[in-house]
């Protein structure tokens, strides 16, 4: 498979903390690829570097074969690598419409036009197959400050996917979201990525989500990768399951013991 | 060219001024003249309101505009009314792209502070320039359109005042225009949320240096129409409290629409013009409550009283 996203070894040190070392990482196209790890484990700070918000301390990233060391992150997003955020980033004055349609604008042209209309028929049409498409269609007007957490989530995720990036990076998607939503939300957003063939590599908490919908896990502890492979493997490994998910309890049924 | 509603609405309150203007008395055109002038001032700074900075610099555009104008006729020979007008905003976009370079690096009150501290470098530059009449100014010569030249008195003032009618009209629909499209659109969603916009793909900060540089245009427009006005620039054009005066009038209007800048332009000038007829050692204090009554009953200014009718809303 081809690789779409490699990193070599990445560091970054902030004064006397190394929140990255020697990151070695290769995502392949098609892959979806999740990263664990406690609080603090550094998998948002990878996130960030290679979305160009962090720079790193050393090291080198590389997408689709070319460095993007000190690329901006609309330089970034405009080669075609996206992400969405632990908290919705989205534009709270705005309907959930007009969201979508500044998101549209924004991947067809760097140069937003000067007197041509934002809201084209085109655009407004697009915006509301996305829509439908991340099943949010009945918030279309609504201001996005009046949405509920999910619904703001699967948004923020859709102006992500909406410029049809090649990569799609997503930092904790069920955060803040029920249980009893996670996994809609999840089947939501991996119906929308397998249709638009998207690569996606996503932070996340719940590992049954990262059981569920990865085909790839990354570890991260302390700045550094310590398991890297297929699902059962990683949350099945010993040093996973010491500084990672952390030992889950064995319940008995019948005797109400645990 | 597809005109809205809003555009022809526009257009019908300008040919209605245009109109007023041949029965109204001589005082009444020339402060309508000077409030739409300032109203084409704080349109400049209602955009860059809308992308979330505030400018108390924008008497600095406001005063290039004017000296453009008084100094093509004094020293260069241009007369032509619209060339001197088209000079001025030229200077003033020259002047807006190389400040905007290091303007569009700040936001917030560092921003505002920056504005004002160029406003009031050229402040000081006029106070000390001999030449140009230091604290008095100096008059702006007679002049002319496309040849014609207007008999002094009522002809040349109802002159100024189509003028400024109609460059407050283009200006009005352009602003339309500009706010409803990509730029626009982008410059509000900056203000929302510049990470994201970021993350979009476009570069927040060349979005409102383009937003500033066209705001710099507009404002240099207002100032050239209130040298023609007047007759007369001085440095005070400048100074802070006009700036001041600009943010103001923002205020009082508010940011629903774009004839909002108007319509506070003219209720500050009938409030500032009647309060120091009867009022003469107050007159702030009457403007200050006026601002204090609109933020605590209107916060989204003027205008809000239109848009609440417009859409049934009751205070």
């Amino acid at each position: 498979m081809t690789c779409i996203l490699e990193t070599r070894s990445l560091n970054k040190e902030f004064g006397a903390v190394i929140a990255a070392k020697d990151l070695n990482v290769q995502i392949h196209k098609g892959e979806v690829v999740g990263v664990i790890g406690s609080n603090g484990a550094g998998k948002t700070t990878f996130i960030n570097m290679v979305t160009g918000y962090l720079k790193p301390t050393r090291g080198e990233i590389l997408f689709n074969g070319k460095s993007i060391m000190g690329h901006s992150p609309r330089a970034i997003t405009r080669a075609g690598m996206a992400r969405s955020f632990q908290v919705a980033q989205l534009f709270p004055e705005m309907t959930v419409l007009d969201n979508l349609i500044v998101a549209l604008a924004a991947a067809e042209s760097a140069r937003p036009s000067f007197l041509s209309p934002l809201r084209s028929d085109a655009r407004i049409a697009r915006a509301e197959e996305v829509l439908k498409e991340f099943g949010v269609a009945n918030y279309r007007d609504s201001m996005v400050t009046a949405v509920p957490q999910g619904a703001r989530k699967l948004v923020d995720i859709a102006m992500a996917l909406i410029g049809n990036p090649q990569m799609l990076l997503l930092d904790e998607p069920t955060s803040g979201v029920s249980m009893d939503e996670k996994t809609g939300l999840m089947d939501t957003v991996m119906n929308a990525v397998r249709q638009h063939g998207v690569t996606v590599l996503f932070v996340e908490h719940d590992m049954d989500v990262v059981e569920r919908y990865v085909s790839r896990v990354l570890a991260f502890y302390s700045g550094e990768i310590i398991a890297d492979g297929k699902p059962a493997a990683v949350l099945a490994d010993q040093q996973v399951r010491d500084l990672v998910t952390g030992h889950r309890p064995t319940i008995k049924q019948g005797n109400g013991a645990s | 060219m597809r005109l809205d509603k809003t555009e022809i609405s526009l257009g019908l309150i300008a040919l209605g001024c245009v109109l007023f203007g041949f029965v109204s008395p001589g005082w009444l055109i020339f402060l309508l003249t000077i409030a739409l002038a300032k109203a084409l001032v704080v349109q400049g700074v209602v955009m860059q309101m809308r992308s979330g900075l505030v400018s108390f610099g924008q008497g600095l555009f406001y005063c290039i505009g004017g000296y453009t104008v008084g100094m093509g006729g004094q020293f260069f020979g241009i007369h032509d009314a619209v060339a001197a007008l088209s000079l001025g905003m030229f200077v003033a976009i020259i002047i807006a792209m190389l400040l905007g370079l290091l303007l569009t690096r700040y936001r917030e009150i560092f921003f505002a502070m920056l504005s004002l501290a160029f406003s009031m470098i050229l402040f000081g530059i006029l106070v000390k320039s001999q030449e140009l009449g230091s604290t008095d100014g100096f008059n702006v010569h007679d002049w002319t359109l496309f040849g014609w030249a207007p008999e002094a008195g009522a002809g040349s003032q109802y002159t100024v005042f189509t003028m400024t009618v109609v460059s407050g009209l283009i200006v009005a629909v352009l602003i339309h225009r500009y706010t409803k499209a990509g730029i626009g659109v982008i410059c509000e969603a900056v203000r929302e949320n510049e990470v994201r916009v970021e993350y979009l793909g476009l570069s927040p900060r060349w979005l409102l240096y383009g937003n500033y540089v066209a705001a710099a245009a507009v404002s240099a427009l207002g100032g050239g129409l209130t040298a023609l006005a007047t007759g007369h620039v001085d440095p005070e054009m400048a100074y802070w409290t006009t700036s001041g005066e600009f943010v103001f009038i923002a205020l009082l209007g508010g940011l629903g629409h774009v004839a909002a800048p108007f319509i506070a332009a003219i209720v500050f000038s009938f409030v500032r013009t009647y309060a120091i007829e009867f009022v003469p050692h107050t007159w702030q204090m009457i403007l200050g409550f006026t601002l204090l009554a609109v933020i605590i009953f209107l916060p989204k200014g003027l205008w809000s009283l239109v848009s609440r009718e417009k859409t049934g809303e009751r205070a």
